[in-house]
């Protein structure tokens, strides 16, 4: 009964969304008040039956209501609650109802929070919102249903595939769908400008917080599945260029360029028409990639269930979507006004090679993802491109991105002075230097790339210091003067710091991966290896059993000049439902470096394989995520987005502009 | 001309949603690929072996069948046809031999310590010349040398369990025989 509920609230909901895309629509262009706030009702409304809906699957799972269908396929009731619930969002038509779930709700933010945009530029971009709800409902009711009843129903399900039974990957979907519909937002505010024909500072001031706070949950998102993949895995490899992980990768770096080209935008009202693009781009590239994960026509280890008629309905969905929107801004683009100039050495001109950089890069993943389909289509072959393609092509283009990234904060807008802005960040070229005269000193010529890596890093993260010291006057003022001016620098400054240094921090622990030790042995109960200065002491393992596995733990010492520092459990868990095995590591870690061992194969004389690794810097790669998305999350709190809220308030309150 | 560039985006979206359409057809054959190289003499290679190993040279393999299998410990499909590869020789009767495609030779040991060396003979082709010559679009293939060192079949991706017993088997054993 309660699952009938569901449903129904589900198809509401479909009904509401063909409302909300149509109604507000013709209201704003009849300059219609009542009809154009049909738009704030109606995705409000949208999200309320939509997130009853989600409770109800929810309530499902918790309760092993074996006569839901996907409940039989993805669930069994010894699995720990947090797994029941998660795994609601595990497999297919879950994770599209948490989907349309994220995208109701940033529609209904819209609606609840958008009271200073203009009433008309509101409704459009609600009901550009409520037309993604109704194509993405339509093919969860029509081709995904997850209330579809299993007849008769099992006494047990078929359980949930083990490798999704962990935390790290449990939580990971809902920040990258954050991360991905989030930009619908900024994609339905490009489509309504377009429809009004204009663009301002005002829009650019709306749109980046969205993009921003997309921007940030992509970028947790994209940093917890690759730490999953690190310590899951069981050999220590946290990135593969799999078309699932560039998938959520190519948003993040048009988004990227997206949240620089829109502060253009704002402060110096040029770039609008590229500014539109991108966000369209991003938005665009969240959907193809929602397509190659779930149409089938790329074979992944992430890849949900195969279905034809899925695959065709999200094509004519993404044909749709981005094929209207690119027409429309092929048609109403060339007449949008551009504002200021400016000179090519400049802030814009910064973050214009910012810009055409990262796009770039996202177009060689992209080629990199989408060339083994393309030839598989004209009767090729089904290959892998793999690590080379992508270390030849990606990352020569990060170079000068990172170059750039310490200089473009320096330079002033309009016209920048390029010399003036080297000469102050020679201490950041000082740091580089010196990492990279340390680095040959130590490990010799033969890691150059890791070594040029790691004084990029330098560059970059001194190179943030630097332009901070340069706003506060640091040593240059007295101290009380410093002390002034860095209480008083806006938020999105520091905030502009921070994540920049984040950067550098993520790049430190990419580059030093090559600077990892590793001893790979079969060990037998009392044998010892060495590895980084450890030694480390195997003392067999013993079984344990968990609610839905049976685990195999180790028991390894980790001693340092003779005494024992820490015993480590690596752990192998077997699901016997599902007939496979899964690995736990275990990882001591200092924050500069991980030791990390996993348990391999037992052989048949009681001996277990054991491998073990010294990871110098790499947890410093998921520190720098954390650290550029709090800084995202710093530049939302800042002052000018609600004294801009505040002023603009007053001025609906007069006239809605007469012109519009 | 402005206009022009206006329309880029939306006919470059126009040309992939075209191959998106293709790739859905469920009827495509992904392992037909005609090669220029069939029936004609392998081209040669005389490549170093891994640490301690002996490497790989055409020279090597004359007067008997032989496959040869391209890999890298880089390539997830690699690692789904490895256990094919597994059992592969003993269940033929002619040499498995592997070339390393464009692998840091301490990579590919690993990848072989991991998951088990089905190979005769490994050669290290890590500039990936040996490849060209052979025309191999990318990893994994396999090709089915003769006795008088030809090509004779080129399987392009990863093996598959039908492959093997349908046209591998039969091809080598009637190859053996001639």
């Amino acid at each position: 009964m309660l699952d009938e509920l569901g449903h129904y609230a589900l198809i509401l909901a479909l009904c509401i969304a063909a409302l909300q895309s149509t109604v507000p629509l013709y209201g704003a262009s009849r300059r219609h008040a009542g009809l154009m706030a049909v738009g704030q009702s109606a995705a409000v409304a949208q999200f309320v039956l939509i997130a009853l809906s989600f409770a109800v699957l929810v309530n499902a799972y918790v309760t092993s209501d074996f006569s839901l269908a996907t409940v039989v396929d993805n669930s069994q009731s010894t699995k720990p609650l947090l797994y029941k619930i998660t795994g609601v969002w595990g497999n297919h038509e879950g994770s599209m109802l948490l989907w349309v779930l994220i995208l109701s709700l940033f529609g209904a933010a819209v609606a609840l929070f958008g009271d200073n945009l203009p009433p008309g530029l509101r409704a459009r971009v609600l009901a550009v919102q409520g037309m993604i709800g109704v194509g993405f409902l339509t093919f969860i009711v029509f081709t995904s249903n997850p209330f579809l009843r299993a007849h008769p129903a099992p006494l047990d399900g078929n359980g949930m595939n083990p490798v999704l039974q962990d935390p790290g990957l449990a939580f990971h979907p809902p920040f990258l769908y954050l991360g991905y519909v989030g930009f619908s937002v900024a994609f339905s505010f490009a489509v309504a400008a377009l429809i009004e024909g204009r663009v301002d500072a005002a829009w650019a001031r709306w749109v980046r917080p969205w993009s921003l706070a997309a921007w940030c949950a992509l970028t947790v998102g994209i940093a917890m599945g690759s730490w999953w993949a690190y310590y899951t895995l069981g050999w220590g490899g946290w990135w593969f260029w799999d078309p699932v992980e560039n998938a959520s990768f190519m948003p993040w770096l048009v988004g990227t360029a997206l949240i620089h080209s829109a502060i253009v935008v704002e402060k110096r009202d040029a770039l609008k028409s590229w500014t539109i693009l991108l966000a369209i781009v991003t938005f665009s590239l969240s959907l193809v990639g929602t397509f190659l994960v779930r149409s089938g026509v790329l074979t992944s280890v992430h890849a949900f269930a195969v279905d034809p008629t899925r695959g065709t309905y999200i094509l004519i969905l993404l044909v749709l979507a981005i094929g209207g929107s690119l027409t429309l801004y092929a048609l109403r683009a060339p007449a949008l006004q551009g504002g200021g100039i400016f000179a090519p050495i400049s802030r814009e001109g910064a973050i214009v090679l910012n810009n055409v950089l990262l796009t770039t890069a996202a177009a060689t993943v992209f080629l990199g993802t989408l060339y083994p389909l393309f030839l598989d289509t004209i009767g090729g072959p089904k290959l892998s491109v793999g690590f080379p393609f992508f270390n030849r092509t990606f990352v020569p283009l990060m170079v000068p991105v990172l170059i750039a990234v310490a200089v473009g904060p320096l330079l002033a807008w309009k016209r920048g002075d390029l010399r003036g802005a080297l000469q102050r960040l020679w201490v950041a070229f000082a740091a580089a230097l010196l990492v990279a005269l340390i680095g040959l000193y130590i490990a010799g010529f033969k890691p150059i790339l890791a070594l040029l890596g790691l004084a990029l890093a330098a560059w970059v993260g001194i190179g943030a210091i630097v332009e901070w010291a340069e706003r506060v006057k640091l040593f240059r003022a007295p101290p009380d003067e410093t002390w002034r001016r860095a209480r008083h620098l806006p938020r999105a400054s520091y905030a502009m710091s921070i994540a920049h240094f984040g950067l550098a921090v993520s790049v430190a622990g990419i580059a030093a991966s090559a600077f990892e030790v590793e001893n790979i042995q079969m060990m037998h109960p009392g044998d010892s290896i060495p590895i980084a200065g450890y030694v480390l002491k195997f003392d067999g393992t013993t079984k344990a059993p968990g609610p839905n596995f049976t685990a195999d733990i180790a028991t390894v010492e980790v001693r340092r000049g003779g005494q024992t520092v820490e015993v480590l459990h690596p752990e192998r868990r077997f699901f016997p439902l599902q007939q496979m095995t899964t690995s736990v590591t275990a990882i001591r870690t200092n924050f500069l470096a991980d030791l990390y061992v996993a348990l391999g194969d037992p052989d048949d004389s009681g001996g277990s394989t054991i491998r073990a690794y010294w990871k110098p810097l790499t947890p410093w790669i998921w520190m720098g995520a954390v650290i550029m998305a709090f800084g995202g999350l710093l530049s939302l709190s800042d002052r000018r987005w609600r004294v801009g809220v505040a002023a603009k308030r007053r001025l609906p309150a007069v006239a809605p502009a007469p012109g519009e | 001309m402005r206009r022009l560039l206006f329309l880029l985006p939306v006919a470059m979206f126009v040309a992939v949603a075209v191959y998106f359409l293709l790739a859905l057809n469920p009827n495509r054959d992904p392992t037909l690929v005609p090669s220029a190289l069939i029936d004609k003499p392998a081209p040669v290679f005389d490549l170093g072996g891994l640490d301690g190993g002996k490497g790989l040279a055409l020279a090597g393999f004359k007067g008997q069948v032989a496959i040869v299998n391209f890999f890298a410990s880089w390539c997830e499909p690699c690692r789904d046809e490895h256990p094919l590869l597994m059992g592969l020789e003993k269940k033929i009767g002619v040499p498995l031999y592997g070339i390393a495609y464009k692998d840091k030779p301490a990579d590919t040991e690993h990848f072989l310590k991991e998951l088990g060396d089905p190979y005769d003979a490994i050669g290290v082709d890590e500039s990936g010349r040996t490849a060209i010559d052979f025309g191999v679009y990318g990893v994994p293939e396999t090709y089915v040398i003769d006795k008088q060192g030809r090509i004779r079949k080129r399987f392009v991706g990863p093996l598959s369990e039908s492959a093997i017993a349908g046209e591998l088997l039969p091809l080598v054993q009637q190859l053996q025989h001639s």
